[in-house]
């Protein structure tokens, strides 16, 4: 059994970096702790950061597919960062998209990103629009 | 292909974390192989949907990597072997998208277009055995 991967909580913003050779039982693991920490947490963002990844394949592509859509159900938007280019240049040949993931190059742009949601909640935005063409 | 000429390292193939040594022994000859970061990153990840398929659909099996050499190109090869129920149509399953389990379909296409060298042997209840292979330019 392998160490999971540590998940750090920055204000409403989860923050995942992944820095060993991810085996395919601890992907499971990170998508499952992941879940449960945006529902404890109430967090709207979460920043996975796969700079230290040599390798994505189809594995580790659909994880961090699933990871979006499971936070998008529990109501928080995922940003993947760091990607190498030699792991995208291998993922576009290899066929694989990551579909509706959101992807920045770095934590800095993935917040900034994050960042209108975080200061304005949707129903606070909602309401605004609302007043504006009421 | 000319003989092999360095030691072949065997890696048995039965568990999550086998899947991880085969990457990181195919890494490693990568970069004695000196392949560009490209092409060791294109054929690791090969290898590692290979594993997994060994994995996954074989029931487990070996790997067989070596440095290998021809000419004045050094290369690294990779041989996958199982002893699980094969693949009853080859073509259906080096089409992209298909699949036979759960997974996303890229793992037979999708390597293949990442390695100068493909070759795939299985028939039904004979088990299947891929060998890839990619050169230094």
């Amino acid at each position: 059994m392998t160490d999971g991967v540590p998940i750090l909580k920055i204000g409403s913003t989860l923050l995942v970096s992944i820095q060993i050779d991810l085996q395919d039982d601890t992907a499971l693991r990170l998508q499952e702790d992941l879940a449960e920490r945006i529902t404890d947490t109430g967090a709207r963002g979460v920043i996975i950061d796969i700079s230290g990844l040599e390798i994505v394949d189809s594995f580790i592509g659909r994880m961090l597919a699933s990871i979006a859509g499971i936070s998008h159900v529990l109501d928080a938007t995922t940003v993947v960062v760091g990607m190498r280019p030699a792991v995208a240049i291998t993922m576009v040949e290899l066929g694989l998209s990551l579909g509706d993931v959101r992807t920045a190059l770095d934590v800095e742009r993935a917040l900034a990103l994050l960042a209108p949601v975080e200061q304005f909640p949707e129903d606070v935005l909602l309401g605004a629009v609302e007043r504006e063409e009421g | 292909m000319s003989a092999p000429t360095t030691t072949v390292e065997h890696v048995p193939i039965r568990t999550d974390s086998d899947v991880v040594k085969v990457r990181q022994l195919v890494r490693a000859l990568a970069q004695q192989a000196r392949l560009s970061l490209v092409d060791q990153t294109k054929l690791v990840t090969a290898a590692s949907e290979l594993a997994r398929n060994t994995l996954v659909y074989g029931g487990g099996g070996d790997a067989e990597v070596q440095l290998a050499v021809d000419g004045v190109r050094t290369g690294v090869r990779a041989v996958f072997k199982d002893d699980g129920p094969g693949i009853p149509d080859l073509d259906l399953a080096l089409t992209d998208g298909w699949t036979s389990g759960s997974g996303l379909g890229l793992g037979l296409s999708g390597s293949r277009r990442l390695v100068q060298h493909f070759a795939i042997d299985t028939a039904p209840g004979a088990g299947t055995r891929v060998e890839i292979a990619t050169w230094s330019r």
